[in-house]
């Protein structure tokens, strides 16, 4: 089932490559009973591919749980959107409660998987999404709450910005969203954990080597030993 | 007793130059409708809103923003709204902008006669700027302060002339805590009924909270994004 949509967001052909390499590799985190909070932008499609066999329910910071896909045409409704302010319908079992009560399950650490994009994110963890000195700033909304307290917390990014230059950094240099927050980077081109030690090299994109993702990255990766080729 | 007032420009008789109000609604969702219009008719000054959005370009907050009635706002994300990039730019408006999770639990703390809590929200970043720290088993927490406000604008779905309010979907959001924590709380309700019509275990807001209530006399209830599929 087509769960939210097409990827409004990308040109078709090489970003939509790269958006569904991200986005399938996350689903596969996903496991049967979790409770998730999927980030505006390229983070919602995960719900397109959560694996067969298994259930979970989307969470939405601005008051529901049970997220479903867009409405069928002509049955939108004004007072049911999600935190991108979209309209969404509803899944069997959804509950509604106020904005308290949500951020309230996300600090207590209810919420088993938070995935979101970012601007940087650096050797320790730390990731830096909300605020670009000198342009206008458009708020963190619950994103600093996000990373503050869920039990897991994903990032969902381009390796590189469209210029070429690494945005997995030694050191975050934009404001910070969270600080040693993260837990893995999922990229087109690899999946990255962090740990006590530094960056862990995990997968690789097919078709490239443990060079190629250094390469591309600031920080100095840990190749694991079991360094796997990413499927996709 | 009788709080119900005519409409929203009685309802919002006594709001004076300098005042501040919280405003629910998240984007245009659940937002107080009728009673920004009134503001907007009242041209009062020099306001202080605490929403979570400023609405978009001439809708809802917009309104107020380009009557220029707002001095200074508290909220969480103001990605939607070009003038107010202008003013901020410009010196003309405060803008102060916090983690939503805080913000919500800024104002049920103030509602309920909590001065300052811990959260670990902002830990490290620009947030935590001039805020006392402190450890608890372990980990470093923020001390945020309770926020109240002179008058909270609130819209329901339904209310009963007791001043008890029900919500509808993701229209609930910030609208029950901002119910809690100004010293005039008025609200709006697309159906105003007697008291006893609403059945006792499904209020979400208490009467004791609202002081006004009256029956918004327009619904345009905007989309701001309105996305959907098609059938099959």
């Amino acid at each position: 089932m087509t769960f939210l949509g097409h990827d409004k967001m990308s040109k078709p052909g090489k970003d939509a490559d790269k958006r569904e390499r991200i986005v399938k590799r996350i689903a596969r985190e996903l496991r049967d009973g979790y409770y998730v909070n999927l980030g505006i932008g390229m983070p919602t499609l995960i719900a397109n591919h959560v694996p067969k066999g298994i259930e979970v329910t989307l969470q939405s910071e601005n008051g529901m749980l049970g997220i479903g896909p867009y409405p069928i045409e002509g049955t939108e409704d004004p007072d049911l959107i999600n935190a991108g302010k979209e309209t969404v319908s509803e899944m069997p079992g959804t509950s509604y409660f106020s904005s308290a009560d949500s951020f309230a399950m996300i600090r207590g650490g209810h919420i088993d998987l938070s995935v979101l994009g970012a601007m940087e994110v650096d050797e320790l963890g730390s990731i830096a999404n909300w605020m670009i000195p000198g342009k206008m700033v458009k708020g963190m909304g619950g994103a600093m709450d996000l990373v503050a307290s869920a039990r897991r917390v994903v990032v969902a990014m381009e390796h590189t910005t469209r210029e070429g230059a690494p945005k997995i950094l030694k050191k975050c240099t934009l404001p910070l969203t969270g600080v040693r927050v993260v837990d893995t980077i999922a990229t087109e081109m690899a999946y990255i954990r962090i740990s006590k030690d530094g960056l862990v090299l995990e997968e690789v994109a097919p078709g490239l080597t443990a060079e190629d993702v250094q390469k591309s990255t600031e920080a100095r990766l840990i190749v694991s030993p079991r360094l796997k080729v990413m499927e996709s | 007793m009788n709080k119900v007032v005519a409409n929203a420009d009685e309802a919002i008789r006594d709001v004076f130059d300098g005042a501040s109000i919280m405003i629910g609604g998240f984007g245009l969702c659940g937002m107080p409708e009728n009673l920004i219009r009134a503001l907007v008719r009242k041209g009062t000054k020099n306001l202080h809103t605490i929403s979570n959005n400023v609405g978009i370009d001439g809708v809802g907050n917009g309104l107020l923003l380009a009557a220029g009635q707002i001095v200074h706002h508290i909220g969480t994300y103001v990605g939607e709204n070009k003038l107010l990039e202008e003013l901020v730019l410009s010196g003309n408006i405060k803008l102060e902008l916090i983690p939503q999770g805080t913000f919500s639990e800024r104002i049920r703390a103030g509602g309920a006669g909590i001065p300052a809590f811990y959260t670990p929200t902002g830990v490290g970043t620009i947030v935590a700027d001039g805020k006392e720290t402190r450890e608890f088993d372990g980990r470093p927490y923020l001390m945020e302060r309770g926020l109240t406000a002179d008058f909270a604008f609130v819209k329901a779905w339904k209310g009963d002339r007791a001043g008890n309010l029900i919500y509808r979907k993701t229209a609930r959001n910030f609208n029950p805590m901002m119910a809690t924590a100004a010293k005039i709380t008025i609200a709006e309700v697309e159906h105003l009924v007697d008291a006893g019509e609403l059945d006792g275990d499904t209020i979400h807001t208490p009467s004791i909270f609202v002081k006004r209530i009256f029956q918004g006399e327009l619904y345009e209830r905007k989309i701001e994004r309105r996305t959907v599929r098609k059938v099959g």
